[in-house]
C-alpha cells in the first residue's frame, strides 16, 4: 500500500521502523488535530538519540508511538520486522521491550514503598517476586537512589528522588529501548545533569537504545550521537548533532536554539578567527581554540 | 479514548443560542423538561420535536456532535425500555416466553423512550452552547433570591464552575495516567471482577493525589489573589438581558402554553 524506502529492510534485527506514519488526535470532530505528519525513521540498536522540539511538536505523540500506546492513523510502525497495527501483534512484548517513561513520571507512583512501586512493572512481565526484587533493586542502584529511601513512601522524596524511582520502575522492566520523555522537566540544574548523567552512565553500560526527549539543545548535545528535530509534527533534521547545530537560523525559526558554545564559536569565526564553527561542547571548544593558537 | 464523553461539553461556535443570556437557556432547559412531563398525546411530543428540532438548528451544533453524548445514556435508554415493556400489565399483545408484552407496556416504553432521548439532548444543547463560566453566572442569578433565605449560593455557583472546570482536566490526567502504567505492563481488560478491581489501584491512587494536588493549588491560587466569598464581589461581565431574551422567554411562554392545551386537544386520541 506504501510505497516504503524501508520495505526491503523488514525482518532484519532491527528495532523500530517508522514508515510514513501519520498521527491525527480526534479524528473527524471539531478538535481534530494532526499531531505526526508523514514521519520516517528508522532507530538502530544501541543508538543514544536526542529527539528535540518546541511545545506542541509531537515529541509525545512520537514516543508513544514508539511502544504501541497509540496506533498509527496512517502508515506503519514497525517492531523488529512486524507491524504494530497487526491484530495478532504481541503488545505485551512490545510493552516490555521499549520502555517508556512518561513526561512527569513521579506522578504515576501508588505503591506504599518505594520497592514495592519499582517492582510493579517486572510483577507485570511475569516474574516471580524473587526476580522481580532483584530487578528493583538493580534498578534502584542504577538510578542512584540511597537505600535508606528503599522502604519510604514514594510520596515522602523530593521531586528528583521521585523521579529517580520512577525512571527505575520502567529500568527494572529491563527493555531493549529505553525512551524517556523530558526526563528534567522542572528540576533545577543540579537535578537536570544528575539525571542526564545517570541515564549517559546508563547507556554506557547497558548498550541500549535510548531516546531522550527535550525542549533544549543544550541538555542533549552532551550526550547523545543523533539528534532528530521536530518541528509541528515533522522531521526537520535527523543527523549527528555537529551537523544539525549548523543550521542555526532554521533551528531559531523554530523556537530551537543551538548551544551556547557553537554561538560563541560562530561569532570567533565571523570575527576571522580561523576556528569551526560545527563544535556542541564546551570541552571540544576548548580544544579547537587552543588549536587555533598552535597550543 | 475518553475524550469521547462530550456530556456536559461545549462547543464553540457562534448562534444566536451561544449569544443568548444563560439564564433564558436554564429556564429554557427547565421549561422543555416540565414539557416532557407534561405531554401526553402525539400532538404533545410531535410539538416537542419540533421545538427541540428546531433549537438545534438554531445552536450551529452539528447533529452528529449531539448525537455522540447519547452513547453515554443508551445502555440505560435500553434497559428503561426493556423495563418498561416487559412489566407493564394491561392488554396483551404477544407473549415472550413467561413475559407478556401488553398494549400499555408499549406505550410506556415508547414515551419513557421519547422523554429520556428529548431530555438529554435539550440539556445537552444548553451546555454545548453555554460557557461553563456564563452557565454558572446564570445560576447564581437565577438563585439570588435564595440568599435571602441563608442558601449559599455564590459558593453552589462557584463549586460547580470548579467542578465543571475539572472534567476535562481530570479525564486527561486519567488518560495519561493509564497510558504510564499500560506501559509498565498494566492490565485494565482483563480478569475476573476482582482481578479488575485490583487493576484500578495503580490508577485510582495517583489520580486522587493529583486531584488533591490540584485542589490544593487552586485554593492557594484563589487565596493568593484574594478570594474571600462572593460578598461584595463584582464581575467584569455582568449579566445583562437584551431584546432577544425577552423575545426568547415569550416564545417559551408561547411553547408552554402549546404543550398545556394539547393535553386537551383529542388529535390522535390517548395514544
Ligand atoms: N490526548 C490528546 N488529545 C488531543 N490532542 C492532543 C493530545 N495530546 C497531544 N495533542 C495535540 O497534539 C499535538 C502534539 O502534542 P505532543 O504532546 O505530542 O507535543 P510535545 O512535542 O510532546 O509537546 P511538549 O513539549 O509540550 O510536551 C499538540 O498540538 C497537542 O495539542
Ligand atoms: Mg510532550
Amino acid at each position: 500500500m506504501w510505497d516504503s524506502p524501508y520495505c526491503h529492510l523488514t525482518g532484519i534485527d532491527m528495532s523500530i521502523i517508522l514508515d510514513h506514519v501519520n498521527y491525527i488526535y480526534d479524528k473527524d470532530t471539531a478538535f481534530e488535530r494532526h499531531a505526526l505528519k508523514d514521519v520516517n525513521l528508522q532507530l538502530q540498536d544501541g543508538e543514544f538519540i536526542g529527539l528535540i522540539g518546541h511545545t506542541g511538536s509531537g515529541k509525545s505523540t512520537l514516543v508513544q508511538l514508539l511502544n504501541g500506546l497509540l496506533k498509527p492513523s496512517a502508515g506503519a510502525v514497525y517492531f523488529d520486522g512486524a507491524d504494530i497495527s497487526d491484530d495478532d501483534f504481541d503488545l505485551k512484548n512490545l510493552r516490555a521491550s521499549v520502555g517508556l517513561v512518561f513526561q512527569y513520571p513521579e506522578h504515576q507512583l501508588f505503591e506504599t514503598d518505594v520497592f514495592q512501586d519499582v517492582c510493579f512493572g517486572p510483577k507485570n512481565l511475569g516474574l516471580s517476586k524473587k526476580d522481580a526484587e532483584l530487578r528493583a533493586f538493580q534498578a534502584l542502584k542504577q538510578v542512584g537512589l540511597k537505600e535508606e529511601y528503599f522502604y519510604q513512601s514514594p510520596f515522602d522524596l523530593s521531586g528528583g528522588e521521585k523521579r529517580r524511582v520512577a525512571i527505575a520502575g520502567v529500568l527494572a522492566m529491563q527493555p531493549k529501548v529505553l525512551v524517556l520523555d523530558e526526563p528534567t522537566a522542572g528540576l533545577d540544574p543540579k537535578g537536570r545533569e544528575d539525571i542526564l548523567n545517570m541515564i549517559a552512565q546508563l547507556h554506557k553500560e547497558l548498550h541500549n537504545t535510548i531516546v531522550l526527549v527535550s525542549h533544549s539543545m543544550e541538555d542533549v548535545a552532551d550526550y547523545v550521537e543523533r539528534i532528530i528535530v521536530m518541528n509541528k509534527g515533522e522531521v526537520l533534521y535527523d543527523a549527528a548533532p555537529q551537523e544539525v547545530f549548523t543550521h542555526v537560523e532554521e533551528l531559531e525559526a523554530v523556537h530551537l536554539a543551538v548551544p551556547e558554545v557553537t554561538y560563541i564559536m560562530r561569532d570567533l569565526a565571523r570575527a576571522g578567527i580561523k576556528v569551526r564553527t560545527d563544535v556542541t561542547t564546551v570541552e571540544e571548544a576548548v580544544e579547537e581554540i587552543l588549536a587555533c593558537y598552535g597550543r | 479514548m475518553l475524550r469521547e464523553i462530550t456530556l456536559g461539553q461545549y462547543y464553540q461556535t457562534d448562534s444566536v443560542l451561544h449569544r443568548l443570556d444563560p439564564r433564558v437557556k436554564i429556564v429554557g432547559t427547565l421549561v422543555f423538561i416540565a414539557s416532557l412531563f407534561i405531554a401526553n398525546s402525539p400532538l404533545g411530543y410531535g410539538v416537542a420535536a419540533v421545538f427541540l428540532a428546531v433549537m438545534i438548528k438554531l445552536s450551529h451544533v452539528p447533529f452528529q456532535f449531539i448525537i455522540r453524548g447519547m452513547k453515554a445514556i443508551f445502555m440505560l435508554l435500553i434497559i428503561t425500555m426493556l423495563f418498561n415493556l416487559l412489566l407493564t400489565p394491561g392488554e396483551e399483545v404477544f407473549h415472550l416466553w413467561r413475559l407478556s408484552v401488553t398494549k400499555e407496556g408499549i406505550r410506556l416504553a415508547l414515551m419513557m423512550g421519547i422523554r429520556l432521548v428529548f431530555l438529554v439532548i435539550g440539556s445537552s444543547l444548553m451546555t454545548l452552547t453555554t460557557t461553563p463560566n456564563n452557565l454558572t453566572d446564570g445560576l447564581e442569578k437565577l438563585m439570588g433570591p435564595l440568599k435571602v433565605l441563608h442558601v449559599p449560593v455564590h459558593e453552589i455557583a462557584m463549586m460547580m464552575a470548579i467542578a465543571l472546570r475539572f472534567i476535562p482536566i481530570l479525564l486527561e490526567e486519567t488518560d495519561k495516567i493509564m497510558k504510564a502504567q499500560i506501559a509498565r505492563g498494566a492490565r485494565f481488560d482483563t480478569g475476573g471482577i476482582i482481578d479488575k478491581a485490583r487493576a484500578m489501584v495503580p490508577l485510582l491512587v495517583p489520580l486522587f493525589i493529583s486531584a488533591f494536588r490540584r485542589a490544593g493549588d487552586l485554593a492557594m491560587a484563589m487565596e493568593a489573589r484574594c478570594y474571600h466569598g462572593g460578598e461584595g464581589r463584582t464581575k467584569m461581565h455582568p449579566l445583562a438581558y437584551e431584546k432577544r431574551d425577552a423575545l426568547a422567554y415569550l416564545l417559551l411562554a408561547l411553547y408552554l402554553a402549546v404543550m398545556i392545551l394539547s393535553r386537551f386537544v383529542p388529535v390522535g386520541g390517548m395514544l
